[in-house]
């Protein structure tokens, strides 16, 4: 045991550059490529949003504020607005829906849980374009829930209900949904089962023992979720294009018009900026309360 | 008396919500898993338009088989997802290892920087990425995409086998280098080979992110080279052919089967590795 310590901390420190060989052969083209791709780009970003744009689209290299204070137009912050109410909504629905699937499983052996996991997974690995075009196809005036509703007398007329927001969280939910099952379930499974049992031996009904136990213990898969789920719906723009026509206009949309229809890419970085500082408010949120690293799950 | 009633009420309690717990699992699965029977359903849809399911029909599939050109996007979205995977699985194999088992100066910023694809929302890191190769003056297309692809698949490849390597026994190595091995044959005869099942899963996750993957490659696909979920795309404005759900049917069906034979491998790589392990000790 404190041999093989030895040999660790030698080939740790060795002085020179063979020693630090082994640090650049594994982790230099890691670093290199989040420097490259990562970081590098989005200073790129953060630049471009104080740039002012040209009349031809392209980009003058002269500092301004006019990105960020054209965010504050109505017009665009209605969209943003929007777009924050659905993300959160899509978030709370999944996680009312997510949480007792999540504790379900949890309760169920492991081999036996690692199956339904699969389970929950497997649809993401078909085409979500495709599969959110059959919730086009159904939610149709002439679909198969209007004629399944109608034959059940539960409605007179077709609903219509394509391009309205519900369908667009509807849409945002069935692509959402598995990820919020995954943190969910690594933190139930990790709680201690006992706290429960002691809970309710001290004579605290399931209601008490669900708030006061079992919701702090799974906080974090509970804010797991909330980030994994929260965030990649305020980007997700072919959800809304697809399942809202062009009535429903998201914040994702509008970063991703600027660069390739409108090509204003000064202002889609300010916009770009904003999502990052929203995600940077969720993360912090997030390290008050869980560990990154309880994101290990996915 | 009493206290027995009790009991017995406070077990039925308990089967009536296991019940319950059954029934509102059954749901959710089945709300997951409606879209897909639907896009199963109209695969086999012989109305060509495909907004009312018509009758059933397999002419699809065998266009699909015959003459089709959906599959020229495909190949495109295999080539972009294999060298995408093959490229994060090095880089991340690496700078797992890298990142777990040395100290230095970059060490936590790069450690951190591994959040940022995983976090952000897709549109920004694509905006980004199509605004880096911009700036490089690099030709967006199918190389642009590869680049893109790995970006984003690098880092849950480290992140699941930095997970694997902390339940890995070290002194296996170790043991290895006593016994006069240098450290790359070490890699390529212990480490490796422990690392297999990890590998295979992270190549796994690796390829489906690609694969289906519409918001970063939309960025950086450039007009040409266009992957399935991008052709998809551009269809989905007018409605999807059914033959382009007889494909998606086919490619779950791929899926699934490769679940099952990587489960299979594992749990037989499980075997060989323990008996492995008791034939040398």
């Amino acid at each position: 045991m404190s041999d093989g310590k030895v040999t660790l901390a030698a080939g740790g420190r060795r002085p020179g550059i063979r020693g630090k060989m082994p640090i650049f052969a594994t982790a230099g083209p890691v670093s290199f490529w989040m420097i490259i791709f990562v970081m590098l780009p989005l200073i790129y970003v953060f630049v471009i949003s104080f740039m002012t744009r040209t009349q031809y689209g392209g980009i003058e290299y002269s500092f301004t504020f006019d990105n960020y204070k054209e965010i504050l137009n109505p017009l665009y912050l209605k969209v943003i607005w929007k777009s924050l109410k659905l993300a959160f909504l899509t978030t709370v629905i999944c996680l009312v829906v997510g949480y007792p699937l999540a504790y379900w499983i949890a309760s169920k052996p492991s081999k036996l849980a690692a199956k339904l996991l699969m389970l929950v997974m497997i649809p993401y690995w078909t085409s979500s374009l495709v599969r959110l075009f059959s919730i086009n196809l159904l939610v149709m005036p002439n679909g198969l829930l209007n004629a399944f509703l109608l034959k059940l007398h539960l409605i007179s007329e077709p609903l219509d209900i394509l391009y309205s927001d519900g369908v667009v969280m509807l849409g945002l939910l069935v692509a959402m949904l598995p990820f919020s099952v995954l943190p969910l379930y690594s933190s139930i499974e990790k709680m201690d089962k006992s706290l429960i049992e002691a809970s309710k031996d001290l004579g605290a009904n399931a209601v008490t023992t669900f708030r006061k136990v079992t919701i702090p213990q799974t906080m974090p898969g509970i804010v797991g979720c909330t980030l994994l789920v929260f965030i990649p719906s305020l980007g997700m723009y072919y959800v809304p294009e697809m399942l809202g026509g062009g009535k429903v206009m998201l914040v994702g949309t509008l970063v991703k018009n600027q660069f390739l229809v409108t090509k204003n890419w000064p202002f889609g970085a300010s916009l770009a900026i904003l999502l990052i500082l929203i995600t940077l408010a969720m993360l912090w949120l997030y390290t008050r309360i869980g560990k990154l690293d309880d994101l290990e799950v996915c | 008396m009493a206290e027995k009633q009790k009991l017995s009420k406070r077990l039925r309690r308990k089967r009536l919500g296991k019940r319950l717990g059954n029934v509102y699992a059954v749901l959710v699965y089945a709300f997951i898993y409606i879209p897909i029977a639907i896009m199963v359903l109209f695969s086999f849809n012989s109305q060509k338009h495909n907004y009312y399911f018509e009758s059933f029909t397999t002419e699809w599939y065998v266009k699909l088989f015959t003459h089709s050109d959906l599959w020229e996007y495909l190949v495109n979205s295999l080539i972009v997802a294999i060298a995408a995977t093959a490229i994060s699985i090095v880089i991340g194999v690496l700078g797992a290892m890298g990142l777990k088992r040395f100290e230095f100066k970059l060490k936590q910023v790069i450690s951190n920087s591994l959040y940022i694809p995983i976090v952000i929302p897709e549109v920004v890191l694509g905006i980004s990425l199509l605004m880096l190769f911009e700036m490089a003056h690099l030709p967006l297309g199918l190389g642009a995409m590869i680049l893109a692809h790995a970006t984003f698949c690098i880092p849950f490849v480290v992140i699941i086998m930095r997970g694997r390597m902390s339940g890995m026994d070290m002194s296996i190595e170790e043991a290895s280098q006593d016994l006069g091995a240098n450290r790359v044959t070490t890699f390529f005869r212990i480490t490796l080979p422990l690392l297999i099942p990890g590998i295979m899963s992270s190549a796994f996750m690796s390829f489906t992110l690609s694969i289906d993957d519409v918001i970063i490659s939309n960025f950086v696909s450039g007009p040409y080279s266009t992957t399935l979920p991008i052709k998809i795309l551009s269809m989905v404005k007018v409605g999807l052919k059914p033959d382009v759900n007889a494909l998606t049917t086919v490619m779950v069906a791929v899926l699934v089967l490769g679940i099952l034979i990587n489960s299979v491998v594992q749990a037989l790589w499980k075997k060989r590795a323990s008996t492995n392990i008791k034939t040398y000790f």
